[in-house]
C-alpha cells in the first residue's frame, strides 16, 4: 500500500427514512478512497445516492454502517475541513457578498483586516469585484455560484464537496463555469468530490470518475478520466470523446434501471 | 404627492362628518360636529390631560409588546428547534391561541391589581402567540443547506440558530409581531376602559360618562390615528429589516 488516502469510505449504507412511508437503502457498502488533491466525480442517475454519500462525507448526515475517515479521523460531524457548495447555492439571502465570502472566516477566528483582504481577494478570484455589496437576489444563477464556491474556497478547507455546482445553471453558464472551477483548482488544488449525472462534465473536470448504479447506490466501477485540461479544445479530442461514451454506456443501463425500464 | 392623494376619501369623510352634524341631520350628542372635536383636543392637550393619560398608556403598550417579542420570538424558535419544548408547549398554544385575550382582564386585574401590571400582563398574554407563531412557523422552514453550510464553516448549533433560523424566521416573526401591534391597541384600551384610573381608555369613559362628548371623540381620534401611525412606522422598519429580499 502507497500512503494513506486522504478521504477513506469502507463499506458505508445508509437507510433512508422518509417521514412517511418504507424506509429505503440508499446506499449499499459502499467503499472509495481519495488521494489528497484528488479531483474525483461521483455519477450517477438521480436516486443513485451520490448527494446521500457526500453528505455521509460531509458529517451532515450520521454514518451508521460502514466507517468514513478524513486525514485518519473518523467523521462525526461537520467541520471546516470539508467545504461544501450546492445545486442551489445555499448563500445566506440575508447577507451581502461580502457577508457571505466572511462568515466562514469569521467563524474560523480570522483577525478583521485579514478576513477582510482575504474576502475581497477571493470576490476578485471568482470575477465578482463590483458586487461585494450586491445581496445574492439581486445576482444571476451563475454569479451566485461563483460566489458560492468563494464563499468556501475562502475559508480554505483541504476538502471541497461539490454537490450538482452547476446543475441549476443554463448550458452555457454551466461551460462557463466548469472552465472556472478548473481556473480556480489549478490555483489553489484540494481534495474535490463533485456529484453530478452529467457524464461529459464529470470526465472533463475529474481526474477519476466513480459511475454508481442506481438504487441501491453502489461503486459500479471507477473509472480513469484524466485529460489536460488546459487544453481549451479538449472536449473535442478523439480519447475524450471516447471516454464520454464509454462513460455513458455505463450509465445508460443504470438510468433506465432508475426509470423502472428494463435495459435492451 | 401619490401617498396624500390617497387619504383624500379620509378628508372627504371628515367634511361629510361636519356637514352632516352641523345641518344635524343627526343628534350631536350621537355625534358633535368635528369643528367641536378637533377645540375639545386642542383644550385637552393644554390641560395635559391627553398627555399624561398618553403616556401612561403607550408606556404600558410598549412595556407589553417588548416583552411579548422577546419571550414569544424565543418560545417559537426554541419549539421549533427542540423537539421537547414542542411536544410540551403546542397543545398549551393551541388551547390558549384562540382564547378571546380581553375576558382574561378581571383575572389580570384580580392579580395585579387597577394599575400598570395587569395592563402590561394583559398586553404580553395577548401579543406573545402570534409573535410566537410567527417565529415557529419562519425556524421551520429555515433552509436545510443554509444550515449545513453555516455548521461546516464551523458555527456550532447554539451559534448555527443564531445565525441560520433567527434571519430565516424574520419576515413570517415580523407578520407576527404586526398582528400584535394591532392587539395591544386593543387591549391596551378595553382594559383601560374597564377598570383603570389612567390612560386613553380610562379618558374615554370618563368623558363619555361626564357627557363630553366632543372630548371623547378627540380621545377616540388620538388612538385612532395612534394606532394607524405606529402600523406605517412599523412597515418601514420591516421593508428596511428585510431589504435583502427585494
Amino acid at each position: 500500500m502507497t500512503a494513506q488516502a486522504q478521504i477513506v469510505i469502507d463499506g458505508v449504507s445508509h437507510l433512508y427514512r422518509p417521514p412517511r412511508g418504507r424506509a429505503v437503502l440508499a446506499l449499499d457498502q459502499v467503499s472509495l478512497a481519495v488521494q489528497n488533491r484528488e479531483f474525483v466525480a461521483l455519477l450517477g442517475p438521480s436516486g443513485c445516492g451520490k448527494s446521500t454519500l457526500l453528505y455521509l462525507i460531509g458529517g451532515f448526515l450520521p454514518v451508521e454502517t460502514g466507517t468514513i475517515a478524513v486525514d485518519g479521523n473518523t467523521v462525526t460531524g461537520p467541520g471546516p475541513d470539508r467545504g461544501i457548495v450546492f445545486q442551489h447555492f445555499a448563500l445566506f439571502p440575508w447577507k451581502t457578498v461580502r457577508g457571505n465570502i466572511l462568515y466562514g472566516l469569521e467563524r474560523q477566528g480570522m483577525p478583521k483586516a485579514e478576513r477582510e483582504q482575504r474576502a475581497l481577494d477571493f470576490i476578485h478570484l471568482v470575477g465578482l469585484s463590483g458586487f461585494e455589496d450586491s445581496y445574492p437576489s439581486q445576482l444571476s444563477g451563475g454569479m451566485r455560484q461563483r460566489c458560492a464556491i468563494a464563499r468556501t474556497l475562502a475559508f480554505d478547507p483541504k476538502i471541497l464537496l461539490m454537490d450538482e455546482p452547476f446543475g441549476a445553471l443554463d448550458a452555457q453558464t454551466r461551460g462557463l463555469m466548469q472552465a472556472e472551477l478548473l481556473r480556480i483548482w489549478q490555483r489553489t488544488p484540494k481534495t474535490v468530490i463533485f456529484v453530478t449525472h452529467d457524464v461529459q462534465e464529470a470526465v472533463y473536470l475529474a481526474d477519476r470518475v466513480a459511475v454508481m448504479s442506481a438504487r441501491p447506490g453502489r461503486i459500479k466501477t471507477i473509472v480513469d478520466t484524466k485529460f489536460d485540461k488546459t487544453d481549451p479544445h479538449v472536449h473535442k479530442a478523439k480519447a475524450f470523446v471516447e471516454k464520454v461514451d464509454e462513460i455513458w454506456d455505463l450509465v445508460k443501463d443504470e438510468a433506465l434501471k432508475a426509470q423502472g425500464v428494463r435495459a435492451p | 404627492m401619490k401617498q396624500v392623494t390617497r387619504y383624500l376619501p379620509l378628508l372627504l369623510l371628515a367634511v361629510a362628518w361636519e356637514l352632516v352634524a352641523r345641518l344635524e341631520l343627526v343628534s350631536t350628542t350621537a355625534l358633535p360636529p368635528l369643528s367641536d372635536v378637533i377645540r375639545a383636543w386642542i383644550e385637552l392637550l393644554k390641560d395635559g390631560d391627553l398627555v399624561s393619560n398618553g403616556a401612561s398608556s403607550l408606556y404600558r403598550a410598549f412595556a407589553g409588546l417588548a416583552l411579548a417579542i422577546l419571550v414569544g420570538a424565543t418560545l417559537g424558535i426554541v419549539m421549533a428547534w427542540w423537539k421537547p419544548a414542542n411536544v410540551l408547549l403546542a397543545p398549551l398554544v393551541e388551547m390558549f391561541y384562540p382564547l378571546p385575550k380581553s375576558a382574561l382582564i378581571p383575572v389580570t386585574v384580580i392579580w395585579l391589581g387597577y394599575g400598570d401590571g395587569s395592563k402590561i400582563l394583559l398586553i404580553f398574554l395577548g401579543c406573545m402567540l402570534p409573535v410566537t407563531l410567527g417565529a415557529f412557523n419562519g425556524a421551520r422552514s429555515s433552509e436545510q443547506a443554509l444550515v449545513w453550510s453555516a455548521r461546516s464553516m464551523g458555527a456550532n448549533r447554539l451559534r448555527m440558530l443564531w445565525d441560520v433560523v433567527v434571519p430565516s424566521a424574520m419576515p413570517e416573526m415580523l407578520n407576527g409581531v404586526r398582528t400584535a401591534l394591532a392587539l395591544s391597541f386593543i387591549l391596551l384600551v378595553a382594559s383601560e376602559l374597564i377598570v383603570a384610573q389612567k390612560g386613553f381608555g380610562y379618558l374615554i369613559g370618563s368623558l363619555g360618562a361626564n357627557g363630553s362628548y366632543d372630548a371623547m371623540y378627540a380621545v377616540v381620534l388620538t388612538v385612532a390615528f395612534l394606532g394607524f401611525a405606529a402600523d406605517r412606522v412599523y412597515l418601514v422598519i420591516t421593508k428596511r429589516t428585510l431589504a435583502w429580499r427585494e
